[in-house]
């Protein structure tokens, strides 16, 4: 997301053109990106798929671990499941994107790794828990439109969980500035298990539950089928988070790159030093940065509620490391490579997921392994990720 | 200085030896001490929770029994972490412990196995409501037993049900990729196999939130039944997801399905999944009723999975107890004898059925029940109704009987 | 600042004679008070769980505070010797607890030793470093469990003689698989090392909970980890009767009633095993850092391409580097596997890693003895003095004791907020404090410290101080005098 704007030139024209320039640059071009990417990472996924599928239907005697079962015809299954292959990888890779965004963005200003920004996203979670069930004891939930709902949801869990994150920093990383890169890491962990057993605890004096199902089957617009082809459907939850997902990455993206602060932060995350000698607030660029960040965290709490309808203190460990990952393959510190990384991680994902249990000797189970051997190669070519800028070397 | 400041750091920790050593001890000695030992934070803990409040629970009802006696009882319990290292270094902690008669715990078999090592070595008796590892028994030990049914006679079970009364030709097997899953999951896919089922799948996933990539190979297969290996409060996600996404399958689970937080997690999508259970249901056994409604004014929560069984467990341990205690003449009885009190138990009612241990430590036979989720309303979970039950003896029971 | 005082090695230069055996005498009279007010404790008071978690953490720490006086070296030898090679034992027997703990915290250490290999002296940041932990431990337990697996099947099982052949294995296959792993990431640095790493160490552990069955015939499996279920009935090495005896002779001797002597002598066995390799591991990595390697990998840390340009081999270096610290972990491994006669892939999770992390951080990176006192803090925070905290208040509400001045009866603290559920918040609540107040760790390296004071402007050094500083280091300062006189 390069976008420049041309303040000398656009002074000149007219207002209706001045906004459709601004359109143009801050909303068509980054949606237009964010589209790309996702036939970058679908088609590519896809072609993989059938090329797998076509290749290994054949029985390979020589290697028994890829042996597929007879009764199965490899390239058959994976064509009919392809559709819901590319919706599971797209809908999980936007919340990786948006989690991924608060990991990248403190990397870019800080350095370090916030190991804490996976319990912000589960804090947000737990807000949107709360608000729901709030307005159902209200019984607003069925009455509201659910549109308001979400954007409630989303709303309260960016301020508190923005809020929650510009304490952390203030208490547990800003009194660490300066010091060796791992000292702030041990206090993010520290941070860490310190916000998911406070949560428990509130939750259980509060609530007495650890389990926080979203009472999501009370509002029947959540539910709504929609029908995409035979066979292929999903829920009216997968839009939202898609749609929401996307509003959010172009708003982050205007944030950044056209807004006085975007160029602080920027600034900063170039030169710290440079920077405040050129007047910019570091240190509230940093707040700013652990705030924005938090807020988009929380933000995909909700998201990821409302998608898996069931929240636990305990939820946001393998997102968070997800995230980070998808983060570092696209490029760390760079929030386009964040967005790239996050949806071809959640791609892969339903990738590997959708083929191992055909493979009886190998199973589903090695997923994991699969998209980590994938990362590995990524970096082996590329050091700094796919989107990532060379290290500038020390001399 | 520096000298002056050393021999003040000596000097302090002579006056606080001198405050101690000359202080009385306040404990007596005829205090007897109930451990439980489970994951109390972490994932986890909300299981372990349920057997330490189970394990609390009987103490304060039934602990009368031996303060009776002339003796104090006291709950003590303890945080495994469900780490290996942690549930042995606490199992080394609780050892030396003298007062401390019996555990109850653990949840993991990975914990459950080192540590009763440790236990066995001190004589010290473990009575488990959770481990259905066949390894935990299957040593022998005279220290270790289990309330809980064994993965293989419950995989056993449930298939049976399903090839002769859901009459089904295809199945899809998960399980959670832990020891109890997986090992349940295992015995139920063979038992099917065995039975001339197709298994079209058998996957294990770690995942405890998003199903999505889980349920897109299962739909392709469009299997009869889905069975689940693990616990409600992954499971219920994963069945709500699957019904969402279009999955008509049958379901079906272990006895981890019995909790009413399926019902409240899983909504409809969880209405007529099938689940098998060691502990008894309420709408047999008066007592279990009961124990539902005490510990849910004691807690504030209705009891979660394995409660039910680390209150049967303790209910046991305080019987071999007293049992010891009467044998020992009313003196504080050794380690060994309330190890030997616990394996008599014989014919012994508790709140989840009757139970007798054979000589490995096993349930002498083991009575399965199915049941079937009624309703997605969570208060009704006690209202399930019991559509079978199977009859299964220990390994120990069954060679005895072809023995005969 | 009175602990600073411990533990600075300079004293004023000109004193009376009388003065100096002043250090001695404290030090005899800390390890004595010390060794007879725990001895002294015991389980039925009620306030055991407070003095025992004062006490024991006082008496483990001994070690350090001896080497921070200024006592004659072969004293103090003798005095370290004396401490863990005799009172250490005698305590153990007594309360097998205490040898538990010791034993763990040496099997940390000597992981954390190696970590520091890695992270502290190399500067590569691993976060997946309990793979090659896992490693150990597997290869051990698959050649021994009574497991169903392939190993018994073809009959390959390994005798129990085996295990010290096997324990050399193990450092050399975890080697190995740290050559394996720096392989491919050797372009790789800072973060980008840091996640590939955690994914090898996922892979790992995703590995051994999978292999339980590698062929397509889901009927005919060829297991191999047996998978969740891990590995069961894993033995140890036979220990002479004598050595059994020998401890049977020394509970009676000490009147200490002894119900499994060959238990306990295992118990014995392995804390003086871990002992060893824990003090190898120290010996060697303090040789390491003081040799020219060490100071490649220093050169490196600080600027990989003017080490490059000063002719130092930077592959070799870095592959170097993971090699050694995983061999201690596969060390380690092995006698963990044979310890816990039980290894599950529970044990080798993400958090275990971030757990080895920790202490060398708490302790002070690039320091071995800052992090042997660092595995000593986490571990027994994790392990003893939270579980005792717990324990204290438990006992408190079991008596109705009812705190004085607020009037506040401890019974009715809720359930839900009781302490035994609460140790990890408690943990990260001091990993935090721990940080903000000591962020170069508890006993850091000299150099470090320096630059950190340096870094975070609390100090003005002169550039010409601090080299002057790293060049008078030497492995006293690291170790105090204990491997030269040892070796």
């Amino acid at each position: 997301m390069t976008a420049v704007p041309n303040i000398a030139s656009s002074t000149q024209r007219s207002p209706l053109e001045a906004l459709g320039n601004w359109l143009l640059q801050y909303i068509l071009r980054p949606v237009l990106q964010i589209l790309l990417f996702v036939f970058i990472a679908g088609g590519s996924i896809s072609l993989l798929a059938l090329v797998v599928g076509f290749v290994l239907q054949t029985d390979w005697h020589g290697i028994d671990i890829l042996r597929v079962p007879a009764r199965i015809n490899l390239f058959e299954q994976v064509v009919r499941q392809l559709p819901n292959m590319l919706l599971d990888g797209i809908t999980i890779g936007f919340v990786y994107a948006v989690i991924a965004l608060g990991y990248t963005m403190v990397y870019g200003v800080l350095k370090f790794i916030n190991f804490a920004h996976s319990e912000i996203f589960m804090v947000g979670g737990v807000v949107g828990y709360e608000v729901m069930i709030r307005l159902r004891a209200a019984d607003m939930l069925s009455s509201l439109s659910p549109l308001v709902v979400i954007v409630l949801m989303i709303g309260v869990a960016m301020v508190i969980c923005g809020t929650l994150a510009t304490v952390v920093e203030r208490v547990a990383y800003k009194p660490l500035r300066g010091a060796p890169r791992l000292v702030p890491l041990i206090s993010a962990i520290g941070v860490s298990f310190f916000l998911t057993d406070f949560v428990r605890g509130f939750q259980a004096l509060n609530r007495n539950v650890f389990n926080m199902p979203y009472p999501t089957d009370q509002v029947t617009f959540f539910n709504e089928r929609i029908v995409l082809a035979q066979g292929v459907s999903t829920t009216n939850t997968t839009l939202i988070i898609i749609v929401s997902a996307i509003v959010m990455l172009v708003g982050l993206n205007y944030f950044v790159n056209a807004t006085k602060i975007g160029k602080g932060i920027r600034a900063v995350s170039q030169d710290q030093a440079t920077a405040s000698l050129m007047g910019i607030n570091v240190n509230l660029m940093i707040t700013i940065t652990f705030m924005v960040g938090g807020a988009l965290g929380g933000a995909a709490g909700v998201l990821y509620g409302l998608k898996t309808t069931n929240v636990t203190p305990y939820i946001g460990f393998i997102p968070g490391l997800k995230a980070f990952t998808a983060a570092v393959l696209g490029g760390i510190g760079n929030i386009t490579g964040a967005m790239l990384g996050g949806l071809l991680l959640g791609m892969l994902e339903a990738f590997f997921s959708a083929l191992l249990p055909y493979f009886p000797a190998l199973g589903l189970g090695y997923s994991d392994i699969f998209a980590f051997a994938v990362l590995i190669l990524v970096l082996l070519f590329r050091p700094t990720g796919l989107l990532g800028k060379k290290v500038d070397e020390k001399v | 200085m520096k000298t002056l400041k050393l021999f003040a750091v000596v000097a302090i920790l002579a006056l606080i030896g001198q405050a101690f050593v000359a202080a009385p001890t306040s404990a007596q000695s005829n205090v007897i001490k109930i451990a439980s030992h489970s994951p109390l934070s972490g994932g986890q803990s909300l299981l372990g929770t349920a057997i330490r409040n189970g394990t609390e629970l009987a103490i304060l009802q039934l602990g009368s029994q031996v303060t009776d006696l002339g003796f104090t009882l006291e709950f003590v319990p303890f945080d495994d972490q469900a780490t290996p290292d942690v549930g042995v270094a606490n199992a080394q902690n609780i050892v030396n412990d003298a007062a401390i008669l019996a555990v109850i715990g653990h949840l993991n078999s990975g914990v459950a196995l080192p540590a009763s090592e440790v236990y066995n070595r001190s004589d010290l008796v473990m009575v488990s409501p959770a481990n259905t590892n066949v390894n935990i028994t299957d040593r022998g030990y005279p220290t270790v037993n289990r309330l809980c049914g064994r993965d293989d006679a419950q995989g056993a079970a449930g298939a049976g049900y399903a090839v002769e009364e859901l009459k089904i030709e295809t199945a899809f097997v998960l399980h959670d990729k832990t020891a109890y899953g997986e090992g349940v999951a295992t015995f139920f896919a063979a038992a099917l196999e065995e039975a001339g089922v197709e298994v079209l799948g058998f996957e294990g996933t770690t995942e405890t939130a998003n199903f999505d990539a889980v349920i897109t190979p299962i739909l392709a297969q469009a299997p009869d039944l889905v069975y689940f290996g693990g616990i409600y409060n992954q499971a219920a996600v994963f069945f709500r997801q699957a019904r969402e996404k279009g999955l008509e399958s049958a379901f079906m689970g272990p006895d981890g399905m019995d909790g009413s937080d399926l019902a409240q997690i899983g909504g409809e999508a969880v209405v007529g999944l099938v689940y098998t259970s060691a502990a008894g249901p309420a709408s047999l056994y008066p007592a279990a009723a009961q124990f539902v409604e005490d510990y849910r004014a004691q807690f504030g929560i209705a009891p979660e999975a394995y409660a039910a069984e680390a209150y049967a467990a303790t209910q046991i341990v305080i019987n071999a107890l007293v049992n010891a205690i009467t044998e020992n003449g009313g003196a504080l009885p050794t380690r060994a004898q309330v190890a030997a009190a616990v394996r008599a138990t014989e014919d012994f009612e508790t709140v989840i059925g009757t139970i007798s241990f054979d000589d490995n430590g096993d349930p002498k036979v083991a009575t399965y029940y199915i049941l079937q989720v009624a309703s997605a309303d969570p208060e009704k979970w006690g209202e399930n109704p019991l559509i079978g039950s199977v009859q299964a003896p220990s390994p120990l029971t069954a060679k005895e009987m072809m023995g005969n | 600042m009175a602990t600073n005082a411990l533990f600075q090695n300079g004293a004023p230069q000109s004193q009376p004679n009388w003065r100096e055996a002043l250090p001695t005498l404290f030090a005899l009279g800390y390890v004595a008070i010390v060794y007879f007010l725990l001895h002294s404790i015991d389980r039925s008071m009620l306030l055991f769980p407070l003095w025992s978690s004062i006490l024991f953490p006082m008496f483990v720490i001994s070690p350090f505070i001896i080497l921070g006086l200024k006592i004659d070296g072969r004293l103090k030898v003798l005095l370290i010797a004396i401490i863990g090679l005799v009172l250490m034992p005698i305590l153990g027997l007594e309360d097998t607890f205490y040898l538990e703990l010791i034993t763990q915290i040496a099997i940390f250490a000597a992981m954390a030793i190696g970590l520091n290999v890695v992270v502290g002296f190399a500067g590569l940041l691993d976060l997946g470093y309990v793979a090659f932990f896992a490693v150990g431990a597997y290869l051990w337990g698959v050649f021994t469990s009574n497991a169903n697996t392939i190993v018994q099947i073809s009959g390959a099982q390994a005798a129990p003689e085996l295990f010290w052949l096997f324990l050399f294995l193990g450092v050399i296959a975890a080697a190995i698989t740290g050559i394996l792993l720096g392989l491919p990431v050797l372009r790789l640095r800072g973060d980008y090392l840091a996640i590939v790493t955690l994914g090898f160490g996922e892979i790992i552990r995703i590995l051994v909970s999978n292999l339980s069955n590698i062929s397509s015939n889901r009927r005919t499996p060829i297991n191999i980890t047996n998978g969740a279920q891990g590995l069961p009935g894993i033995v140890g090495p036979p220990l002479p009767d004598f050595l059994v005896e020998g401890v049977a002779n020394l509970t009676a001797a000490l009147g200490i009633p002894a119900t499994n002597v060959r238990a306990l002598t295992y118990q014995l066995f392995y804390y003086v095993l871990v002992l060893g390799v824990c003090a190898i591991a120290a010996l060697v990595a303090a040789r390491l850092d003081n040799s020219p390697i060490g100071r490649a990998w220093t050169a490196i840390r600080e600027d990989e391409v003017a080490a490059q340009a000063m002719g130092i081999p930077k592959v070799r270096m870095k592959l170097l580097a993971f090699a050694m610290g995983a061999s201690f972990a596969g060390a380690m491994g092995v006698i963990f596997a044979a310890k816990n006669t039980f290894v599950s892939p529970e044990s080798f999770s993400f958090i275990q890693s971030i757990f080895i992390l920790a202490i060398v951080i708490v302790g002070g990176m690039g320091s071995i003895r800052g992090v042997i006192l660092g595995a000593v803090i986490v571990t027994l925070l994790n392990l003893q003095v939270l579980k005792n905290f717990s324990l204290l208040i438990n006992s408190l509400k079991n008596i109705d004791w009812v705190i004085p001045i607020i009037n506040f009866p401890i019974r009715d603290w809720p359930q839900q907020l009781e302490p035994a559920r609460y140790e990890r918040f408690v943990f990260g609540l001091l990993l935090i404090i721990m940080m903000i107040f000591r962020p170069s760790g508890v006993l850091p390296a000299k150099r470090r410290q320096l630059e950190l004071q340096a870094a975070m402007g609390k100090e003005e050094i002169p550039e010409a101080e601090i080299i002057a500083d790293v060049e008078t280091i030497k492995p006293e300062d690291l170790l105090g005098n204990q491997p030269k006189e040892q070796s």
